[in-house]
């Protein structure tokens, strides 16, 4: 039930584009006008999220760590599992940002007969380290549309990723990986009964959403052939803010769908969970040092407490307690020599 | 905010990067490829078409080069009939070179712009032909 909201909505974003667009050829709205609106939203959500995450105290260290902490000197210490300095908390977000490391520290419990035994599972690892590396390839590539002349990465990139040269077209591997992946993440939540379980719409949104994206991109560069330097006009008019309209004969309601589809993406991202994107940077269980043992961190609206220490206690009340014989620590005259040696 | 100079030069980071294009370009708009139809060939001809309808083509010609590619090469076709019923030698050099044959202001004019490299030339460059002809 879940999913088919989910499929619903995407295929009901898919209707809208492709009837108002390819139908109505309302090619200002839907080239243009709803880009700019989808960024800007991105945008200012975006802000929005991050202001909001910063305006949250974090006044204690609560790292999750996986290692050994710093402590005596004999004792191995895990600078990246458990970083103790800066520069070992860059190096442990590094790994994570990079390679997913948590995720491939991923395991999974499960009954062997009567036994009980702990396995790696890596699967979803793989799966989400294709996935978010394919992206940002196809993300780079698309640079190309946004530039002219167009920068040297952006070509060396699109070379390497069709260097296999198959086919007119060129393939991309990249293309083929973000499918699969995403595919793959898709089944792992409908085959999986316990991760079915938890799946909610919004996680099957984002997906079909991708998907979505990722399907009518690759039915458009290798199918459904249209005017690539229409396409670009386009683009270019888009960054450069002289939007020049493009009749949809030219570039037909698959491309209107695709540019549709990813500005619903982009409006959605900063009020979704794709939006872990950001709060992976300001998350206080991987940003901060794990030094609570080495440092003192205080609470900064703690209330000021009046105290009353027991050495002040004696220094008020010495010579009473003297006079009834309550033992002290110290003694009139040491006392005194203490505070004005 | 806690750490508010943090939080901004994040901010200011993620947005540069995601605005990269817009103030890299600084609002100007490139020169869109004017392909150059002015050659021998096509002046000559009686009606200035292309093997298919111009729309057509600048959408599509990759894939009707793929398929004569396939249709030359596996089944041993040689001509092509268009939808207008007129008819061609399937070949890349002799045919789209024949009327194009002003490479470097036509076919390499759009691929420059949308950073498209045909591998083609390697092969098909034009000085003998790829059979040695
Ligand atoms: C008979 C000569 C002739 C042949 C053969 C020919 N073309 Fe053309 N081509 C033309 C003419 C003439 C035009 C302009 C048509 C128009 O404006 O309607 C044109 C237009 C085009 C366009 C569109 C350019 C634009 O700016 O709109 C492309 C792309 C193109 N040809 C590619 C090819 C390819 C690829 C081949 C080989 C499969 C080919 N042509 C074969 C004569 C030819
Ligand atoms: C109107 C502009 C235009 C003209 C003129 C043009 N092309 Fe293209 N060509 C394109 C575009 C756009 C692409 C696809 C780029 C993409 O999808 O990334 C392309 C792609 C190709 C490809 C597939 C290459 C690949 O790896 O994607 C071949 C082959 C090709 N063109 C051959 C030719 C030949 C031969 C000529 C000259 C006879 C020619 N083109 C003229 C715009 C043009
Ligand atoms: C590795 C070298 C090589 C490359 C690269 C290459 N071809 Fe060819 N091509 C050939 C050879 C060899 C033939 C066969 C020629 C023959 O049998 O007359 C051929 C034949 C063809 C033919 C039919 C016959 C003719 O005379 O044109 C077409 C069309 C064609 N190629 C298109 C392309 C296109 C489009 C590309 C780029 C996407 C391309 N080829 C890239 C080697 C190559």
């Amino acid at each position: 039930m879940k999913l088919l909201y989910a499929l619903c909505g995407v295929v009901a974003l898919v209707a809208l584009a492709w009837l108002g667009a390819g139908l109505l050829r309302l090619e200002l709205v839907f080239g243009v006008v709803i880009p700019y609106v989808a960024f800007v939203l991105f945008l200012v959500g975006f802000t929005y999220r991050v202001i909001r995450w910063g305006r949250a105290a974090v006044p204690f260290r609560i790292p999750t760590t996986g290692g050994q902490q710093k402590s005596l000197p004999w004792i191995r210490h895990n600078r990246i599992g458990n970083p103790s300095t800066v520069a070992g908390v860059v190096g442990k977000m590094a790994l994570e940002l990079l390679f997913f490391r948590s995720l491939f520290y991923n395991t999974r419990a499960e009954k062997r007969g009567e036994a009980l035994g702990f396995g790696s599972a890596k699967w979803l690892w793989l799966g989400a380290l294709a996935f978010h590396w394919s992206l940002l390839v196809v993300a780079l590539r698309h640079l190309r549309l946004f530039f002219e002349p167009v920068p040297g990465f952006v070509l060396g990139l699109g070379a390497a990723d069709s260097f296999l040269q198959v086919g007119v077209p060129l393939l991309y591997l990249t293309d083929v990986l973000l499918l699969g992946a995403l595919t793959f993440l898709f089944l792992r939540r409908v085959v999986a009964p316990r991760i079915r379980y938890i799946s909610l719409s919004a996680d099957y949104f984002a997906l079909f959403l991708l998907i979505g994206v990722a399907l009518t991109g690759v039915l458009m560069r290798y199918f459904f052939k249209v005017d690539m330097v229409a396409v670009k006009e386009l683009t270019m008019g888009l960054v450069t803010l002289h939007p020049a309209i493009q009749p949809a004969t030219a570039l037909g309601p698959i491309f209107y769908i695709h540019l549709f589809l990813v500005s619903s993406l982009a409006a959605y991202f900063p009020w979704s969970k794709l939006m872990h994107a950001g709060g992976f940077f300001l998350a206080p269980t991987r940003n901060l040092p794990n030094n609570s043992r080495a440092k003192r961190h205080i609470n900064p609206w703690n209330p000021q407490v009046e105290t009353h220490s027991y050495a002040a206690y004696e220094d008020e009340f010495r010579e009473k307690m003297l006079k009834v014989g309550l033992p002290v620590e110290r003694l009139v005259d040491e006392a005194e020599e203490a505070v004005a040696p | 905010m806690y750490k508010p100079v943090r939080i901004v030069a994040f901010l200011l980071v993620i947005l540069g990067l995601v605005l990269a294009p817009v103030w890299l370009n600084q609002g100007r708009v490139a020169a869109v490829p004017a392909p150059s139809l002015d050659t021998q060939a096509i002046n000559a001809l009686e009606e200035r078409q292309c093997v298919e309808s111009a729309a057509y083509m600048r959408a599509e010609h990759m894939l009707l080069l793929d398929s004569w590619r396939t249709a030359v090469v596996r089944d041993g076709a040689t001509t092509y009939t268009s939808s207008a019923g007129r008819v061609y030698a399937m070949s890349l050099e002799d045919s789209c070179l024949g009327c194009h044959d002003n490479r470097a202001e036509f076919c390499d004019s759009c691929h420059a712009y949308v950073a498209a490299e045909p591998n083609c030339w390697s092969c098909h460059n034009g000085e003998e032909g790829v059979t040695g002809r």
